[in-house]
This record gives structure tokens, sequence and C-alpha cells, in this order.
């Protein structure tokens, strides 16, 4: 073996655990505002993720004991259970990571290999294939007509079953972000929709707390250079900005670049999921544009396109252009001019 | 104080340097035995110069600089030469190459020193006198000093940087002879700058080190010419050359050329001590100092005599009993040793014994997860990531596009990265290999070439041949016409039968025996030449084998 | 949903002219083929192949009259660089021309030579000199290793000789791990 002989100690597996770490405080705010169902549904995400990724791994000859416990299922598994729906039944989340980890992870080589972000995949053949049970949110507590106990929860996930006297509509509502759209096509004013009991100060309620959560997690990963700057940056920057100005412009038709940036996907999104360095480019330049080009695009599909929500789509889109940006945003090498296109020669 | 600059990245490994230093510097072994490669320095190897059972005094010189980047070998003791053959170097390869094994008598009799007086001198005499005292980089490179000094145009090189830094874990022998040799060090940086005639002197000295830039500092407010001792933040790699003149000046050495093209030579302080013994003492490089650190009992640096062989050094330093293994260099871009029985070089800085605990096996790799964090490591601001990819697909020639020959192989990417995936080795395997094939396609080309012309010739010969048989068959039927037809059968036949004659051996001339031009013919004299060595090799033999 | 597909249209529309930049901006121009596969092919000049040296074959390969896997010294080194070139199928080496060797070189034991010249004639790169009646002499940088002249030799003095390892030459093996089970 030739040198260096010592190695930082650090490991993808180490990693790995401090994102699921950094998720904890908007989980916590997540049970706080939609009830414990959330937790059935990561447990249920993570072990199929498990079940799914040791069959992969026997299929494909690859150590379980190094790959099964780096991490990187789970992550995935927790991403996407975090993206549906609270209480979206079990087979949803089921089917969703199965075909995360199988096809969109494994099928594309595996850790490391993976074109697509996994979670992004599984959200959106989901959305795609079911979009009617991947529209029913569950309302914040605070303003759902009607309260379910956990094990009612857990009938509902698991059998489809709702308490005799409850409609589903009693406990779910659409989210702020669809809100918004209906609204503003049934030609309500912004200031007018914002009133809403819905709505908060900065996105929906309770949901606007765990998009802050995302953000204090985020903080944290960057604080332990888990994750660089760039990507949240250029993604909220960017996100901020489309809406901003056209907010000003015609204020009674465009959300604030706040309320973009607190509702839906887009903390989570920016600090977790477009942050995942598999499926992002290696260098600043490139991440920079690969976060400019998810604000962008998830703001033209919230408000032009037809899903409830951009960033999943901005970021499987911009998956396609990462082989491309990190090819043409090759920092400079050292002791090189600045364009330069054949370097080194042997010496 | 003066602006600092930085480059980009870097690593803070543990530092374990207290084991070793401030320990001052331990004479080394004068062992029954010494063995001194021919080949220590970057470009050609030295000539053996003597021949087994002469006798040579200290500082005798016994290999013949050859060629114009070259340096020469000395006796580092009084003794008998033994023999002239191979021995298995301190490389990674463990693979021989030859050496002079001389067999000390313990009296260390000095040859007749001749110290010069350079500011006399033309620099010409001072640069050859440092090349037949051995002088050569002793931070690692071992590139003949004598080159790197030859100043060119005057002015070509105003800054003289001179590397103290020292950034490798473990590694204090630059700390202990700027400690110990700070006076000397500066003599010889003054004989530098009167070579190159450069204005500035910048020492650059990592900030974990303070008695040595405290020495430094001293030793050099009593210099003739102003110099300064510049105290610079501990990043690995601070000491590479390119990166310490980053730090110090904010320029970057281009990567397809020199750091003198930016105006900067820079010089390892024992180098500086080296050029100070040469030229002041006329004492070639006969001894270096190595620090033995990492699982012994008396970790220390040994003034070693080039030559010792391993065990005789490393005895000293009390190695514990669970040593497994011994590096040669630091822990980041040294080699482990396949043999403990190679020789003291004058590469060899620093030899860390290992144990398991000290040194843990190295982690399963796992595929790259494309983190970044080797890239946002790396001093050269390549992309080791995309790199390894390439190396690791073979696609060689996209590995050199993503400039992989200005790897400095330094191991910062592989020391920061989660997968722990062996970036380095995945380096250095490419780069062998893009040499490799540039030397295969090299002697293609020139086998093609030497076919091709073969090829034109054995044409022309044929030519030339019919042509010759053409023009004789027509004087024969010109000359025929006259004779009678009886006459003229017989001699016809007479005739064809010579003309086969003569065309026959026309076929047979053998080529490459007549009119051999001057070039051919001294091809021939160096195969003679090659061919007296290796029978002298072959008589020789293995140094072992005739030891046992 | 309109507004999407004009952005993904927009992406494609942008993606297409990158490439399209790329394609017309790192176009090379081309060498003939016979030129490029003489290139991939070892010159070593030994004829394995079945044709007088490494340029016939490349001719051969060119027009169809030969496969691709007919060079021993090119191994499948070679094979691999030939079907990428010509974006066929590889195929390993047909062992009727013979199995790769590690290279060598020839040396002439300078005890027996008679100095008959027939090696010399031999030589499809000139790598051997000396003059008719005295000792012969392979110059070892030249040599290709083609074995064409110990068959000539009327006393068996050539033998081949296997290059060595040297410091000078050796090279780093490529890091040896997989992501498999530990056995
Ligand atoms: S540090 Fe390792 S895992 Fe991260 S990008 Fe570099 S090579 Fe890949
Ligand atoms: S070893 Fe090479 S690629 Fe790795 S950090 Fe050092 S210079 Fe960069
Ligand atoms: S077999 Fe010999 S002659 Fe034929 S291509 Fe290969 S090296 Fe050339
Ligand atoms: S010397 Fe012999 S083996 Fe070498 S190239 Fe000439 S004929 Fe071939």
């Amino acid at each position: 073996m030739s040198s260096p002989y010592i190695t930082q100690p650090t490991s993808v597996n180490a990693l790995m655990l401090r994102v699921l770490g950094a998720l904890v405080p908007a989980i916590g705010a997540y049970v706080y505002f939609f009830g414990p169902a959330i937790l059935v549904s990561l447990l249920l995400a993570s072990v199929t993720a498990l079940l799914c990724e040791a069959a992969m791994l026997k299929v494909r000859h690859y150590a379980a004991d190094a790959f099964l416990v780096d991490g990187s299922a789970i992550v995935t598994a927790w991403l996407l259970a975090l993206s549906m729906p609270p209480l979206a039944p079990w087979w949803l989340v089921v089917v969703g990571t199965a075909f995360a980890i199988v096809v969109a992870k494994h099928l594309y080589g595996g850790l490391g290999s993976n074109l697509f972000n996994p979670a992004m995949v599984g959200y959106a053949v989901m959305i795609v294939s079911f979009p009617v049970p991947m529209t029913h949110w569950a309302a914040p507590e605070t303003l759902a007509a009607a309260h379910l106990s956990f094990a009612q929860d857990l009938r509902y996930m698991f059998a489809g079953v709702l308490p005799d006297h409850l409609k589903l509509d009693a406990v779910t509502m659409a989210t702020p972000l669809d809100t918004l759209r209906t609204q503003l096509k049934l030609s309500h004013t912004l200031s007018e929709i914002r009133r809403l009991p819905i709505f908060g100060t900065l996105g929906g309620i309770g949901s606007q707390t765990v998009a802050l959560m995302y953000l204090l997690g985020g903080l944290y990963l960057l604080f332990q250079r888990v994750i660089t700057w760039h990507i949240p940056v250029a993604m909220a920057g960017a996100l901020a900005l489309v809406a901003g100005t056209l907010h000003g412009i015609d204020a009674d038709h465009y959300a604030s670049p706040g309320f973009e940036l607190f509702t839906g996907g887009a903390m989570i999104g920016a600090f977790f999921i477009a942050t995942d360095p598999v499926t992002a480019p290696t260098t600043p330049k490139g991440k920079l544009w690969f976060g400019a080009g998810i604000g962008v695009l998830t703001y033209c599909i919230r408000t032009f396109g037809g899903y409830p929500d951009g960033v999943a789509f901005g970021v499987l889109l911009m998956n396609m252009t990462v082989p491309l940006l990190d090819a043409y945003t090759q920092p400079r090498v050292f002791g090189h001019a600045e364009k330069e296109t054949t370097r080194g020669k042997p010496q | 104080m003066r602006p600092l600059f930085r480059f980009n990245g870097g690593i803070h490994p543990p530092q374990h340097k207290s084991e070793s230093a401030g320990q001052g510097i331990v004479p080394g072994p004068l062992p029954k035995r010494l063995v001194l490669p021919l080949h220590q320095h970057i470009g050609a190897p030295a000539k053996a110069i003597v021949k087994p059972g002469d006798r040579v005094l200290k500082g005798q010189m016994i290999g013949q600089p050859q060629g114009p980047i070259s340096a020469a070998v000395h006796a580092p003791t009084s003794g008998t030469i033994h023999a002239v053959g191979l021995h298995a170097l301190p490389h990674p390869s463990g693979l021989q190459d030859l050496c002079i094994e001389l067999w000390p008598d313990q009296e260390d009799r000095w040859i007749d020193r001749q110290p010069i007086e350079y500011r006399e001198k033309d620099p010409t005499r001072v640069l050859d006198h440092l090349r037949s005292a051995g002088v050569v980089g002793l931070g690692g490179a071992v590139f003949p000093s004598a080159v790197k000094l030859n100043p060119g145009p005057p002015g070509r090189v105003p800054t003289l940087i001179i590397n103290g830094a020292e950034c490798e874990p473990w590694i204090t022998c630059d700390d202990a002879l700027m400690r110990e040799r700070s006076g000397e060090i500066v003599e010889g940086i003054l004989i530098m700058r009167h070579l190159l005639d450069a204005q500035e002197i910048l020492i650059g000295i990592e900030d974990n080190k303070p008695e040595a830039a405290a020495a430094m500092r001293r030793a050099a407010a009593a210099s003739p010419f102003p110099m300064e001792v510049v105290v610079v933040p501990t990043v690995y790699p601070t000491g590479g050359a390119k990166q310490l003149t980053q730090i110090l000046t904010g320029k970057e050495a281009p990567s397809s050329g020199r750091s003198s093209d930016i105006g900067v030579a820079c010089f390892n302080v024992a180098t500086a001590y080296t050029v100070h013994r040469a030229v002041n003492h006329g004492e070639p490089v006969l001894s270096r100092v190595v620090t033995v650190t990492g699982n012994v009992r008396q970790a220390r640096n040994f003034d070693a005599l080039i030559g010792t062989l391993l065990p005789d050094l490393v005895a000293l330093a009390q190695p514990k009993d669970d040593t497994d293994g011994f590096i040669m260099g630091g822990p980041l871009m040294g080699h482990r040793l396949p043999a403990l029985d190679v020789p003291v070089v004058k590469a060899m800085n620093c030899l860390i014994a290992t144990s398991p605990a000290l040194f843990k096996p190295a982690p399963r790799p796992m595929p790259c997860i494309r983190c970044g964090r080797c890239a946002a490591a790396c001093p050269v601001k390549l992309q080791p990531q995309d790199l390894h990819w390439f190396a690791k697909a073979s696609n060689f020639g996209k590995a050199q596009e993503y400039a992989l020959f200005d790897c400095i192989e330094c191991g910062c990417c592989s020391y920061v990265c989660p997968s722990h995936i062996p970036l380095v080795q995945y380096f250095r395997h490419a780069k062998g290999e893009i040499w490799a094939r540039e030397r295969e396609k090299k002697a293609a080309d020139t086998a093609r070439e030497r076919h091709t012309f073969r090829e034109d010739r054995l044409e022309r010969e044929k030519k030339e041949r019919a042509e010759r048989l053409a023009q004789k068959a027509a004087a024969a039927t010109a000359q025929a016409a006259g004779d009678g037809a009886a006459a003229q059968s017989k001699e016809d036949a007479l005739r064809a039968a010579i003309e086969r004659a003569k065309a026959k051996k026309a076929e047979i001339v053998p080529r490459n025996t007549e009119n051999l031009p001057p070039s051919t013919l001294s091809e021939i004299e160096k195969i003679e030449a090659r061919r007296a060595q290796l029978r002298e090799a072959a008589a020789t033999k293995s140094l072992d084998q005739k030891e046992d | 949903m309109l507004a999407a597909l004009w952005v993904m249209a927009g992406l494609a529309v942008v993606l297409g002219a990158v490439l399209g930049f790329a394609a017309v901006r790192f176009h090379v121009e081309d060498n003939p083929l016979v030129e490029k596969i003489d290139a991939i092919l070892p010159q070593t000049q030994c004829g394995q192949c079945g044709f007088p040296g490494c340029r016939p074959y490349a001719e051969a390969i060119a027009s169809g009259a030969a496969d691709i896997n007919q060079c021993p010294p090119g191994g499948e080194p070679g094979i691999r660089k030939l079907a990428e070139l010509l974006g066929k199928e590889f195929k390993p080496l047909n062992a009727e021309h013979g199995a790769p060797k590690p290279k060598s070189v020839a040396l002439i034991d300078e005890q027996v030579c008679i100095g008959c010249t027939l090696c010399a004639q031999a030589c499809p790169v000139d790598a051997i000199v000396g003059a008719a009646k005295q000792m012969h002499t392979v110059i070892v940088s030249e040599c290709t290793g083609c074995e064409l002249c110990v068959a000539p030799c009327p006393v068996d003095c050539i033998h081949m000789v296997p290059i060595g390892e040297e410091i000078g030459t050796w090279k780093w093996d490529p890091p040896d791990y997989s992501y498999g089970p530990t056995a």
C-alpha cells in the first residue's frame, strides 16, 4: 500500500449519521404539529430501505457488514418519508422507498454511482402514479376539524379506515402551496388568501416551524462541514430572487420570497436533498449553478406547473446536468493559466 | 509584518514532533559496512571510479557525476572498497541498484580538504565544486543543487526562499539542524545568495518550531546580508516548495515551468548547511540528519553516514517489540520499506517505526460519494474524485487532461476521504502507467521508423541490382551481335553464370559490414563499454550473495 | 403544466446547444484509418500476425482482410484499443498466432558468434551491428524482441532475455480491493 498511512477519523457512516441527527429537530416539530404518525412512516421507510438494501447488496455481492451500516439507505428513507404526506398509507411509503432503493439507487450502480437523487425519484414516481393519496395532507393539529388518536392514525395508515363518524376532509386539508394556487385560480388576491387560517407569518401554520427546524439542522450540517454553503445559498437565493422580482411586480398574484422559502419542501430541499453529494456537482461553481437551477425550477413548477411542489422535479432535472456542470466548472489548477484546455504533460 | 498568502485546502494531522524534537543531534554509528548507491539523486547515476580492494579516505570521490544533471558520491569514512554491485535500495519496490560497498577501517582519516573562497572565484568554479561535492536538495527532491544554483541571466532570481517548514508529522531533522547549526545554515545561505545574486532572502518556518525560528533569527541578525525569518502557520503541506513560495510571495510557480520562471529559488535548510560545509570546509556530503522515531524507546535525530545500513541505525533508537515495519519519510508522503536491509541515502530524512497501535490498518475503502472533501483539501486545486475515476477506469488521457501531473502526491486527499479511498496510490499508478506508455510509444515509433528505413533500403538495393543486371545484359547482347553463333551461345552461358554468381554475391553481401557510419561505430563502442560493465557486474554479482 | 413543459423544452435546447458546441470545439482532424491502426500496433515487426510487419497487418485490418485479434505482442490491451477504434466487439487473442510473452531483448553470446551476419539480415529494425566475421551485437534500446534473429543463427548463439524490473521503470500497482464480503 502506498502512503498516506494515516487518515482522518471520519467515514461515510459518520457523515450519514450527522445528516440523520440534523433531521431530528424537524421531526420533533413535525410530531408536535402533525401528530406522531410520521414516526410510523419513518420507521416503515427505514425498515423497507434496509431490507431492500440488504437484498440488493446480496444480489450484487457487496459486503453487507460495510454497506448496510453506511447509513445512506436510512437517509434516503427518512428524506422520502418526510416528503410524503404525514398520514400516507403504509403501502405508499413502502413502494416509494423500495423503488428509491432498488431502482434509483442500486440499478444505477449503488452508493456513489446513482445519477438521480433516490428519495426524489421515489417521490416523483409516487406522485405521478398515485396523485390522490400523495396530496392528502394531514391538517395541523390546531386547524383540523377532528383529532385522530395515535391508534386511529395507525388504523388509517394500515387499513385505510377512518373512525365511522369522520370523513377524510375532517383530518386532511390542502397544503399551503395548494391552497395558494387554488385560491389564486379563484381570483382572490394574495393578501386575502394570506389571511386564511392555514397561513402563519412565514408559510403554513406548523409547516413553517418544521421548515425553520430544517434550516436549523442545515446550519448544523454546515457547521460540521458535512455540506458546503454553495447549494443551499444558491438555491434559496435563486428562489427568493425570482419570487422577489415577481412579487415586486405584482404583489397580488405572486407570493413573497419569505413565503416561498418557508413553505413546501424548499428548506429540506436546500439543505438536505439538493446537497446529497452523490447527485450534486463537486466543484464550487458547479454547486452554485446547480443550486440556482433548482431554485428557479422549483419556483417555475410551483407557480406555473401542475404539481403541488417543485423541489423534487427541480432536483431531478438538475441532476441530469451534473456531469456537464462538473466538466465545465473545473477550478483553475495551481500554476495554470485561467483558460487552458490541455493540461499537464508527463514530466 | 510581511503579508502571508495561503494555498487551497491543506490538512492538520496530529504532529507527533515532540517525540524526537529538542533532544539534540546524536552522532550515528560507524558501522562495519557501508553501502553507497550510485544513484541517490535526480538525473544520471554516478559512475564508480573505484575497484574492489582500493583503499579510500574519508571524503574521497568514489562515484563520478555523469552528464549535466548528476551528483558525485563520496566515501563517508576511510576504508577499503569491498565490492561494486547490486544492493537493495530504500525504495517502495525493494529493487536493487548499483552500489559501492565500503568496509570502514574505523580510523576515519580525511582526504586533504580544499575549501574555496567563493566570493573571489568565478561562479562556475563554485558550481563545479558543489557538483563534485555531491550537494543535492536534501528536502526530499535530491535535485543536484549546482544546476539549480546556476544563475542564468543576471537578476533572474531576485528571491531566495529557504525552506525550514518541515510540515510532515513525526519529522524533526530540519528542526534539530536549525536549532543547533543555525549559524552554518546562514553561511550556506550567503553562498547561495552570492551565486544567484538574489536581493531578498526569506526563511520560512512553521509556527510549531519556535526554538528553531528563534535560533535562525539570532543567526540571521548576525548576517552581513539582511535575511528575514518568516514564521508561517502550521498547515500541511506548507513544506512543499511551490506551496511555501505561494505563502511567502503569493506567486504560483507555473505548472509547466520552474520556480525560477517567477524569480524564486527554494532550498531546504539542510541543503544550505551542506553548501556551507562543501564550500567553506571542503567537505562533501557524507552524512545527513535522520529522524528515527515512532514505535521506539529513544526517538532521536542521528547524524548518520550515508550508506549506513538501517539495522545499524535503528538499533540506536531501540525499537519496541511490537514494531511491525518502517516508513521512510513521513506518514503522508513516505514509503513503507519492504525490507530494512537498505542504506541511508541523501533523500532519507526520517524513519518511523510502525506498530499496529500507532498506525492502524487502513479502513476498508468504500465507493466515492462525491463529497468533494478531497478537492477542498487539495493544495493544487485538483479534483481527486474525478482523477480517481479516470485512473480506476484506466482512462489515462482524461486523467492527464485533468492535470494529473500537477498532483504533488501530498496525500491530503486520501487523508480526508470519508470513503478511505487510496487516492494517491491511484495517482501514482496512473502516472507510472502513462510514463510506461510514453516509453512504449517512443520505442514503437523508433521501431516503425527503423523498419520503414530498412524496407526502403532493401527496395532501393533491389532496384539497383536489377538495373545493373539489365545494363550488363544489354551490353552483352550488343557485343554478341558481332560474334559467331557458336561462340555466342558458349559465351552467353558463361556470362550468364558469372552474372548469376555476381547477383548471388550481391544478395548475400552482408549489410552493416562496410562503410559503417561514425554513428554506428560509436554505437558499437558504447555497447562494448556497456558489455564491459555487465561483465564486471556479473563478476561481482550481488553484494549479498558474496557476503554469504 | 404547460409552463413546466416549456421549461423542460428550454432546458433540452440549452443542453443540446452545449453538446453541439462541445462537439464542434473539440473536433480533431482525422488520420487515415491505416495510420490510426498502425499507431496502435506495437511495431515489434515480428510477423506473428501472418503479415510481413505491422503496417501490412494494419492495411489488412483496414481493408477487412484480417481480424483484430492476431497480434500477440499487442496482447489484450491492443485488441481492446483496436476494437474501440473500429467499433467492433472485443475478442480474445487468436491462439493460432501465438501467446503474449514478457518483453524481451535478444542477446548474442559473443564467445560463440562467428560473425556470419545472418542475424543482422533478419532483423527488421537493423538493431544488430557488427562487421562480417566479427562479433555481432544487439543494440538493446532498438531491439523490439521480435525473435526473428534467433532462428537464422547457425550456431544458436542468440537468446532472448526478458527485461527485468528496474527501479527507474518500476511502477505502482493500482490499489487492490473489492466491495465484496471479506473472505
Ligand atoms: S473525499 Fe473521497 S468520497 Fe469524497 S469526493 Fe473525494 S474521493 Fe470521493
Ligand atoms: S495527493 Fe495530489 S490530488 Fe491529492 S491532495 Fe495532494 S496534490 Fe491534490
Ligand atoms: S504480430 Fe508482430 S508484426 Fe504483426 S502487428 Fe503484431 S507486432 Fe506487428
Ligand atoms: S535483434 Fe533480434 S529480436 Fe531484436 S529486433 Fe532484431 S531481430 Fe528482433
